[in-house]
């Protein structure tokens, strides 16, 4: 890891790094989250990625374990609002969540939810007009939102990597795969430039590409969407994030292909213990695939919980209502209700405290003016004045 | 997704909803272009009314007052044949602008719609209108519009041919790449599901969809048209003097700029620029304006 | 379906495209002549009828052909062979170029996927809807907006929209206008390609309603063009499962969804996402890529190589399909003799 710059990186001013915070008498240190990697490897010598990568070998059980109190993301807070035309959006509020170690969270929301802006605001590519206002991200002791731009960059790719919906656009058109890997791995994964392509054509066998001496020299257009996704896993892999933010990563892909894609995201994801942020439409992929799921609804996280308990127990009445409108296992036509209304304006000035509340039939009038958001049960946060 | 596309139901946007509305904004957003509108309608007025601003007859020559730099009475000074230079370049707009009205006019009927066919029906016909674009492209265009206007005559309507059909290939070009664009949009299966045919779709469908990027690209070439315009004239071929006409004005000028007397070229010259200027910033401008998503 | 005539009829319907450029210029194409130019066979023999009132789901990956077959049957695009009844009517050699203009035009309608791309940026929702009332019923002036108006009212579209441009209206609102064009005319099959597949599931839950009330009021028949699985379970009678240009299963939704008897239906039965499906007995998973579409071997299973349960003699012989169940399909070696 001879790129790698050392723990507590000089560009982040100190007043950034969480002071005194449940953290801060770890023995991790701020900027470094150590599950996967061990000892450093001296420059030189080509790390072997592929040895410390598959069937994961769970890191040294003290750093582990330490490791778990902190989570790998925790958003607190975050606000993003959007000059347009008309007046200032208020894209999100307050929106909190965190992503545990080798967690993998779904982010669910219809459009106009906000999931995506979340995701973006975190990577730090919100476009011109976007601003976020207010909030944390602390990620190993780095804020996202207000690390100087050079921290961020050494972290994005390298610890934090993202998956696009659509991935022939992601992928450069004129290079062939393999060595699109390669270039990463060169770039964030400290490989040397000789063992690099034989290090990606490796990634590809990894994402389950068939003959991938022979795929790696082939270029983007000559591959399916499937395929391509699949080389976007392998980019978003190589150098061992420590999350990985996937926005939509089957949309537009066929189910059959939808199925093999998610399993190899999230089976990979597993077992080299990367943490997760999975942003979809799909409840029910959501349900399959991930451990815990927060739910969005213009620009507020409405409820967040495991998998079982959301779904067994919806407690905010727009989940309820989500889960009614999505077509599984609805005996018929008629069974599958609508959410009535529709999204309030966000460029309100008078915006009520609860987004939902045009939709909602449990509204009450205090719903107006303030917004209650509670542990409901162990884990399941919900942000409603009555819930179910 | 993202926050920027409005939620729900898009709101007519109160201060956009008009194309007057629009372009009161866009001008607001970006001066320049208020500034490209301002020096069009300047022209405009120029090209109209040139025969009655013009302080002196353009034609009327007065040896006793040839070669004055500027003054109070004659602003852009008097040619060698004492001819006010202000009322000359004044007049000249008229015949400039025209020049390069029609050619752009020509050269959109010709070009555009062939690129337009050439794009919605691929095969032969995208082959043919290709090959002609190829052919022109392959002499230098100036040099081809010297020939044309040579082998035709020298007439302001050869200088209007020949101006359109060296902008032949950049229109079939670009028409033929934004119909191919367009195609194959769900909106064209739609309309022959509505019962249009082949002719119908090009004219109702497509043109329309194509025309914002014409008019912008119209606009870039009318600069261009007058700068060629002038130069046939420079050279020799097209209008013939005493006629005002910028390139000729500049052409004139140009031998006395050795012995001291700059502004008989430079004033003309200054017109020449400034007119190509315009139409440049318009086009840059009209792109906003007329592009119906970007009105959000 | 002996009783009466089906409303269409589609027998032996192929549609091949001639694949240019990639293998052979213009010196190898006058040497071979043209029958060596590879063909890409989209739509390969597909037969299946759609009863009057009946909504028959298309669904299949994309690649397989669906898209094509519902733009021959639609007559967008000319059929290389095969034919094509409506009622009684034979519509085979009425070439694609001259049905646009005729009013036989107005019986097969047809709703896009995306709303927002199939209406002219440059129509109000007006005149999207008015478009087809003009050019194949000659409606005008007062007569026209009526209908205008009572068509939208049907699908549910405000009035006070109608003066809008495409990109002034939401996803739903866009679907609305989508509908409303293709049913202004009264069409008697309207074809539904995946209607909606960009809508968020709350939007999508109010288009299907409407569309299945719509198909109650107007006794339109429907083929309803989709990926989504558990949508076409929902609204559909009777399901076709396409595999590269070739059905592989058809039957009534309920079996075809409770006891899918071809591999590759079951497949894609099984990869739908289910919620609560956790601890779900090990599915199916397809690896690998589906088969050339071009110039395929007629003599071999177009899923073999894919199939989990692929076989020898799915190599030497093309599966015809077997009878399953009642009026249930599958064209699949494993299934025969029922």
């Amino acid at each position: 890891m001879s790129e790698r710059p050392p723990r507590a990186d000089p560009a982040v001013p100190p007043q950034l790094t969480p002071a005194g915070g449940p953290a801060a008498d770890l023995a991790v240190e701020p900027g470094e989250a150590p599950p996967l990697d061990t000892a450093p490897t001296p420059p030189g010598t080509a790390p072997n990625l592929l040895d410390s990568l598959p069937p994961g070998p769970i890191p040294p059980a003290a750093a582990f374990s330490a490791a778990q109190a902190e989570p790998c993301l925790a958003v607190r807070d975050l606000a993003v609002s959007f000059r347009t035309r008309g007046g200032t959006v208020k894209a999100l509020e307050q929106v909190g969540f965190t992503v545990g170690r080798g967690e993998i969270v779904a982010l669910v929301g219809e459009s106009g939810s906000g999931k995506s802006v979340t995701a973006y605001a975190l990577m730090g590519i919100l476009d011109a007009a976007g601003e976020v206002t207010a909030g944390t991200a602390q990620f190993g002791g780095t804020d996202l939102l207000h690390a100087p731009e050079r921290t961020l960059r050494g972290i994005r790719g390298r610890d934090i990597s993202m998956i696009f919906q659509n991935p022939r656009t992601a992928l450069n058109p004129i290079r062939p795969v393999g060595k699109q890997i390669a270039d990463v791995l060169i770039r964030h994964g400290g490989a040397g430039r000789r063992e690099a392509p034989a290090a990606a054509i490796e990634m590809l066998r990894r994402v389950r590409i068939t003959d991938p001496e022979r795929r790696a020299r082939a270029y983007p257009y000559e591959m399916s969407g499937g395929m391509c996704q699949r080389v976007m896993i392998a980019i978003a892999l190589a150098c061992r994030p420590k999350l990985l933010i996937a926005d939509e990563p089957t949309t537009g892909i066929d189910v059959t292909t939808q199925a093999v894609i998610m399993d190899l995201l999230t089976g990979l994801a597993r077992e080299s213990g990367v943490s997760a942020l999975v942003i979809t439409h799909d409840l029910a992929l959501a349900s399959e695939y991930c451990d815990r799921v927060v739910v969005m609804h213009a620009g507020h996280v409405v409820e967040d919980a495991p998998v079982r308990d959301l779904f067994a127990h919806p407690r905010h009445p727009y989940t309820a209502r989500l889960l009614a409108a999505t077509p599984t296992g609805h005996a018929s036509l008629a069974d599958l209700a609508s959410i009535p209304g529709s999204l309030p304006d966000l460029r309100r000035p008078d915006l009520p405290a609860c987004r939902y509340i045009g939709r909602c039939d449990r509204a009450l009038d205090s719903c107006q003016v303030s917004l209650q958001r509670r542990e409901i049960a162990p884990s399941h946060l919900v942000a409603c004045n009555n819930p179910l | 997704m993202s926050a920027s596309t409005a939620p729900a139901p898009a709101p007519a946007s109160p201060p956009g909803s008009t194309l007057l509305g629009h372009a009161r904004y866009v001008v607001a957003e970006n001066p320049v272009t208020g500034l490209a509108f301002g020096m069009a309608i300047l022209l405009v007025v120029a090209a109209l009314f040139g025969q009655w601003i013009a302080p002196y007859d353009p034609l009327a020559s007065d040896t006793a007052a040839a070669l004055q730099g500027p003054s109070a009475a004659h602003w852009f000074g008097t040619d060698q044949l004492g001819r006010d230079i202000l009322s000359r370049v004044l007049v000249a707009t008229s015949l400039d602008l025209r020049i390069a009205v029609f050619s752009v006019a020509l050269v959109f009927a010709l070009g555009g719609l062939a690129g337009l066919a050439a794009g919605y029906f691929g095969g032969w016909v995208d082959m043919v209108v290709g090959r002609l674009a190829d052919v022109i492209m392959a002499f230098p265009l100036f040099v081809l519009a010297m020939g044309i206007v040579a082998a035709l005559g020298n007439t302001v309507t050869n200088i209007v041919i020949a101006t359109a059909i060296i902008n032949f290939p950049l229109y079939a070009r670009i028409a033929r790449a934004e119909t191919r664009q367009r195609a194959e949009a769900g909106f064209v299966e739609a309309a022959r599901l509505c019962g249009h045919g082949n002719l119908s779709i090009l004219l109702t469908q497509l043109l329309p969809n194509i025309m914002p990027i014409m008019v912008v690209q119209m606009s870039l070439t009318m600069g261009y048209a007058i700068l060629n315009a002038a130069g046939l004239s420079f050279i020799g071929l097209g209008v013939r003097p005493p006629t005002p006409e910028w390139g000729i004005m500049v052409a004139e000028g140009a031998s006395f700029i050795v012995s001291g007397e700059w502004w008989i070229a430079l004033f003309p010259g200054l017109a020449l620029m400034f007119a190509v200027f315009c139409f440049n910033l318009l086009g840059d401008g009209l792109r906003d304006v007329i592009d119906p998503r970007k009105r959000t | 379906m002996s009783e009466t005539l089906p409303l269409l009829d589609v027998a032996e319907l192929s549609r091949q495209f001639t694949v240019r450029g990639t293998t052979g210029g213009l010196l190898a194409r006058l040497r071979g002549g043209a029958a060596a130019a590879p063909k890409l066979h989209a739509v390969d023999d597909v037969s299946f009828t759609i009863g009057r009132g009946e909504t028959v789901g298309l669904v299949g990956e994309s690649g397989c052909g669906k898209s094509t077959l519902v733009r021959v049957l639609t007559r967008l695009l000319d059929p290389t062979s095969g034919s094509i009844r409506l009622g009684s009517q034979d519509l085979t050699h009425l070439p694609a170029r001259r049905f646009a203009r005729r009013p036989e035009r107005a019986r097969i309608q047809m709703v896009f996927q995306d709303a927002g791309e199939s209406v002219n940026p440059r129509y109000t929702a007006f005149d999207a809807i008015a478009d087809p009332l003009r050019r194949l019923r000659r409606l005008r002036g007062a007569a026209l907006r009526s209908r205008v108006e009572t068509v939208a009212t049907q699908c549910g579209l405000p009035l006070a929209l109608l003066p809008r441009f495409p990109h002034q209206l939401s996803g739903g609102q866009r679907a609305r206008v989508g509908i409303a064009r293709a049913i202004a005319v009264e069409p008697e099959l309207l074809v539904l390609d995946e209607p909606t597949a960009a809508l968020d599931v709350s939007v999508q839950v109010v288009v299907l309603h409407l569309l299945a009330r719509l198909k109650q009021e107007l006794g339109m028949s429907y083929l309803f063009v989709s990926h989504d699985l558990n949508v076409v379970r929902l609204l559909c009678d009777r399901v076709l499962v396409m595999y590269l240009g070739r059905i592989v299963e058809e039957g009534p939704a309920g079996a075809v969804f409770a006891n899918p008897r071809h591999p590759y239906t079951r497949a894609l039965v099984e990869a739908i996402p289910q919620i609560g499906a956790e601890g779900a007995p090990e599915r199916i998973r397809l690896g690998g890529e589906p088969r050339s579409p071009i110039d395929p071997d007629p003599n071999v299973c177009r899923f073999y190589g894919r199939c989990p349960r692929g076989f020898a003699r799915c190599a030497e012989q093309m599966p015809p399909l077997h009878e399953v169940g009642p009026r249930h399909r599958a064209a699949c070696h494993l299934v025969e003799g029922g």
